[in-house]
């Protein structure tokens, strides 16, 4: 039995509530009234198709991106395809890596046709995308994990900076991870770029073969996961700091690549209370940090990051999901 | 698409991605999932109609939906739990819902919200004599430490399950299983755990216990001594001596002051274990899942030779247990040895009453949590005030719309039986920890004193007119209406 889309305000009466399937939006925009009720129209107008769009063509969109594979068709999938090409020569990925920013992109883009907002964003559990005009800027909050809610860090985005797109990806979440990641959070131009970033950055953070790490193949707890016998993470030990250490290495290795080439702007990497912030300014690293400087901070040996140790809980990037506030 | 799946997934048509889930696994929209084979909806939001009569059978909404609207608008006999109300998590806003109605000419605000507990238990009450294993010892389920045998209390066990340090202090499967378990108990399925040096259970709320494949069917009606206390006049004339045969205290006619009183003559009985006071025995036996939780199943293992002095040949001497569920009837052979003959008819009857008068055995589980600060903040912008409010009893904690008994001292630490509760009421979360439904009601005008999200108060026709998720059911027979204004108050 389907079931019909649900569009409705959320009881603050500001806040537009999308939810199809395995689909679930936060929406909101600032601007004159008229311009707010116009974009939030076109953003349930355009909602409503995105589903039957995507799944019309699931099976290629859980299918392995390679240099010559087939384009989709429709253009949210297109946006997902976009987002992983770059990375299809080095790994395993498919379009569903960058699916939740892609939505949150296409909706955010139907806002902004009718309607000239002062600022926008369209939040896919945690895969936000960001519309910012003149001097406007959002402080985005980030939450630990989501039983023990409090902001460990917010970090502000204004017009004059390019980031649109933000996107946490590690195992705690709802997708599944090739990686050990608490969290990775990626600024980048678009969500669906963070969305990918924060994938592959995630896989990366890693310790292959390492006894203490549950992996299951996804498909024993998913029978239809694009990662078909991949082993996905379902269980980490507690690691020793060398451990830990290393495994952030593996990740920033990657995410020191990715924002060579221009794909990220930056990304925190959090791994059992350590967190590392690329790239290493002290400005990025206190917007990521909150509470003031970190207790202990040192420099790591092979990399240029700051590594931070941090004993209490609150400290620690291991967010599912980022919230935004104004 | 793969092609073969094992024999339990399903395949959700709730939505265009037709997902295959496996036994025990949600959907990718975490909202689907696969329970024992059938599809299920795992978030209706539920809301109790009060019962107006006892055994109504409960309603879902969907069958109901042609009569709804119009119907039920009438407040005070609706009320909103927060079973499948969701959290606010990670937004840190108001509850999902802030629901006012009337009541009796005053207005009650009821603060909705499902939290998610990672300082939570539950504490099982497991009614039988038999010994399920040394105190302190550890509770398993799946082979994973989730608790521990805590104090024997009167005819039961009670063990204590689950708590932060199992949840998320251990291995990441031991709070996984924790977590199921805890999550089976409180919605009501049995769960298998097992007591280090101890018993095998299977235990579910509100069910006989199954102790090492047996199942327990009534409570001891006392400790052996008070149940020669209760029968020793029936006995009298009929039986020369009895010994009921206890863990606790073994209790023998002959030597027990009720035997005295009633002039019982001496029988020269000896038996095994350290006497208390005259005819009270203990330890008889080592504990187990024997005669009146001991270890014993032929009773005559307790008794020591007669005395010569003064037992006869032909002594008359029946055996039986605290629930009356074992019993053996002895006569002595000319060298004064027991010798087993059928029960006489004028004994069985004493027996049969015995057993008559024991309680039905059963588990009991109350589920035990703690409101942390952010839950609060979902009620007020002052969470102080709110466990002052709890404190002062001008906030009343309904979980489901069951009474929570809120323990003294610092915090919101609650406890409700989980019975009382509408049917899978709780839920998890991969943290692990459970999601409890909660609920706080209050006065109006005591909601904005204490600093309550005001703004986002909504009248209760309104939060009843979003349909689509809702499911209505029929409160429970033995719970006071949660909007009941108080009449009392404790306010010094």
């Amino acid at each position: 039995m389907r079931e019909p889309a649900l569009i409705r305000m959320l009881p603050d009466g500001r806040r537009l509530h999308l939810h199809d399937g395995p689909i679930d939006l936060i929406v909101e925009a600032d601007g004159n009234p008229r311009a707010m009720s116009a974009a939030y129209e076109s953003a349930a107008r355009r909602f409503v198709s995105i589903l039957d769009e995507l799944c019309g063509e699931l099976p290629l969109l859980r299918s392995r991106v390679q240099r010559n594979s087939q384009s989709p068709r429709g253009p949210v999938a297109q946006r997902m395809f976009a987002a992983v090409e770059p990375y299809c020569e080095q790994c395993f990925i498919t379009p569903m890596a960058g699916v939740a920013g892609a939505v949150a992109e296409t909706v955010l883009e139907s806002m902004l046709g009718p309607a000239s907002l002062d600022r926008a964003y369209v939040n896919n559990g945690g895969d936000i995308a960001i519309h910012l005009a003149n001097s406007e800027s959002y402080k985005i909050g980030m939450v630990e994990r989501p039983d023990r809610p409090s902001l460990f860090g917010s970090l502000e985005i204004s017009a004059e900076n390019p980031v649109r797109g933000i996107a946490t990806s590690g195992w705690r979440g709802r997708s599944f991870s090739l990686g050990i990641a608490d969290a990775v959070t990626v600024l980048a131009d678009c969500a669906s770029a963070a969305d990918a970033a924060a994938t592959v950055i995630a896989n990366a953070v890693n310790l292959p073969n390492h006894p203490g790490i549950t992996r299951v193949p996804a498909r024993d707890i998913s029978p239809d996961s694009d990662l078909a016998d991949l082993l996905v993470t379902r269980g980490v030990e507690p690691l020793s700091q060398f451990e830990i250490d290393a495994a952030l290495e593996n990740g920033l290795r990657i995410a020191t690549l990715l924002l060579k080439k221009g794909l990220i702007h930056s990304a925190a990497l959090c791994l059992q209370k350590c967190v590392r912030v690329l790239p290493d300014t002290p400005t990025l690293s206190a917007r990521f940090c909150r509470d003031g400087p970190p207790r202990r901070a040192v420099r790591s040996e092979n990399s240029s990051a700051t590594r931070t140790h941090r004993k209490d809980e609150l400290a620690c990037l291991k967010c599912n999901s980022a919230s935004v506030s104004s | 698409m793969p092609d073969v799946f094992p024999p339990d997934t399903v395949r959700c048509d709730a939505c265009p991605v037709l997902c295959y889930i496996k036994r025990g696994h949600a959907g990718a929209c975490d909202r689907y999932a696969n329970v024992e084979g059938q599809l299920v909806r795992v978030d209706p939001h539920i809301l109790l109609d009060r019962a107006k009569s006892q055994g109504t059978p409960l309603v879902p909404f969907l069958e109901r939906e042609g009569d709804w609207d119009g119907k039920i608008m009438k407040g005070q006999e609706t009320f909103v739990t927060a079973i499948g109300a969701g959290t606010t998590y990670p937004d840190y806003k108001p509850a999902p819902f802030i629901v006012s109605s009337e009541v009796e000419g005053v207005d009650m605000v009821t603060v909705v919200t499902e939290g998610i507990f990672s300082y939570c238990g539950v504490k099982l009450k497991i009614d039988t004599d038999r010994h399920l294993g040394p105190e302190r010892n550890l509770v398993r389920a799946q082979g994973e430490p989730v608790g521990h045998v805590t104090t024997a209390e009167y005819g039961s066990q009670m063990l204590s399950l689950g708590g932060v340090h199992h949840l998320t202090g251990g291995s990441k499967s031991e709070g996984r299983v924790t977590c199921e378990t805890l999550l089976d108990l409180c919605n009501g399925k049995e769960v298998e755990l097992t007591i280090d040096e101890g018993a095998g259970v299977r235990v579910a709320a509100g069910k006989p216990p199954v102790v090492n494949g047996q199942q327990e069917e009534r409570m001891r009606v006392g400790c052996g001594s008070a149940t020669i206390g209760m029968f020793a006049k029936q006995w009298f004339g009929k039986v020369d001596d009895v010994v009921v045969v206890d863990d606790h205290i073994t209790g023998v006619l002959s030597e027990h002051q009720a035997g005295k009183l009633l002039g019982v003559r001496e029988t020269g009985i000896a038996i095994q274990g350290r006497r208390s006071t005259p005819g009270r025995y203990f330890q008889v036996a080592e504990p187990g899942t024997g005669w009146g939780g001991t270890n014993i199943s032929d009773p005559l293992t307790i008794l020591k030779p007669f005395k010569t002095k003064f037992a006869w040949p032909r002594l008359r001497l029946l055996m039986v247990s605290t629930t009356g569920e074992q019993f053996a009837y002895y006569e002595l052979d000319e060298a004064l040895r027991p010798v087993e003959k059928e029960l006489p008819e004028a004994l069985r009857e004493s027996v049969g009453r015995i057993r008559e008068n024991c309680e039905p055995a059963l588990t009991t589980v109350l589920f035990m949590g703690g409101a942390g600060g952010s839950l609060r903040a979902g009620v007020t912008e002052n969470p102080v005030k709110l466990t002052d409010s709890v404190k002062r009893k001008l906030t009343r904690v309904t979980c489901g719309g069951a009474p929570a008994y809120i323990w003294p001292g610092g915090g919101i630490t609650f406890m409700v039986d989980v019975t009382r509760m509408p049917e899978n009421a709780f839920g998890y979360v991969p943290t692990p920890a459970l999601v409890a439904p909660i609920e706080f009601t209050l006065k109006n005008d005591d909601y904005a004193v204490l600093g309550g999200h005001v703004d986002y108060v909504r009248p209760l026709g309104d939060v009843l007119k979003e349909k689509e998720r809702q499911r209505q059911l029929t409160s429970h027979a033995q719970n006071p209406w949660p909007l009941k204004p108080r009449v009392e108050s404790t306010e010094s």
